[in-house]
């Protein structure tokens, strides 16, 4: 996410608005991402996994040892995914990888984005 | 009076200690999770400890007990080691398959979810509100694990 925060400038002067989805509460993400990591995008909370349940990309996590201050009901998380989505509605690019090693690089964003109309 | 090999012992004594502090302790935050390097840290110097205890156990003068001992202990430790490694980079690098997630060319399913500021936002509006003051391009939704 670094990347992209990084190469924000470029990804708005293309029109593009980078928008980060996780399971944290606005409380947490305000806190870890915004104030302590400097992200400037805008972050979306889906605490009960409504979006991530439709996109399918939950990942369940059985792990008791969660620390509760994490302010989330149950330990289900979403695995990473990147989409994106054209003003129609329509996913014009995605990266959803079997891999964790493999991320989605900003360059790869911003040559889909001048495919478009 | 026999004299303890506390080089084997200090190296097997660490290598469980390298491996519980991670399951109980380092990962849990989202830094070591990835990345325990205080473990491997740890797991370096046990590993440095066996071989000593190892190199003193063969010594002529050593009877076949302890080199049978410090054996167990050596490979038992280098046995820990793979089992950390196992767990953080091979399964815990384990993603579910998502074969339901939208592909190219479909429509994004709709949401409305709360921003960091508690308000909410539709899918919509992200494809609306203007980006740099003109009509946006598109809208890139990242997905990622939190910070837990």
């Amino acid at each position: 996410m670094r990347s992209f925060e990084n190469n924000l400038p470029a990804l708005s002067d293309a029109g593009i608005r980078v928008v980060a989805i996780s399971v944290d509460k606005p409380e947490k993400t305000r806190e870890m991402m915004v104030q302590k990591a400097g992200y400037t995008f805008t972050f979306l909370s889906d605490p009960r996994l409504e979006a991530i349940r439709r996109y399918d990309l939950v990942h369940a996590h059985d792990d008791p040892t969660l620390p509760a201050s994490s302010g989330r009901e149950d330990a289900d998380i979403a695995r990473p995914a990147e989409f994106l989505v054209d003003p129609s509605g329509t996913i014009r690019w995605r990266m959803v990888t079997e891999n964790n090693f493999v991320r989605a690089r900003p360059q790869q964003v911003l040559e889909t984005a001048k495919a478009l109309p | 009076m026999k004299r303890i090999n506390w080089q084997i012992w200090t190296g097997f004594v660490l290598s469980v200690v390298a491996l519980l502090s991670y399951a109980f302790l380092f990962s849990r935050w989202a830094i070591t999770r990835d990345w325990p390097w205080v473990n491997l840290i740890l797991f370096a110097i046990a590993m440095v400890f066996l071989f000593l205890g190892l190199r003193r156990a063969f010594k002529p003068d050593k009877g076949i007990v302890s080199k049978i001992f410090s054996s167990l202990a050596a490979a038992f430790g280098v046995l820990l080691l793979a089992g950390l490694l196992f767990v953080v980079f091979v399964a815990g690098r384990w993603l579910p398959p998502s074969t339901g997630a939208p592909q190219v060319g479909q429509k994004a399913p709709d949401f409305t979810l709360t921003d960091s500021n508690n308000k909410p936002v539709m899918l919509a509006q992200l494809l609306s509100e203007p980006v740099n003051n003109k009509p946006p391009k598109a809208a890139l939704l990242i997905f990622y694990r939190g910070y837990w």
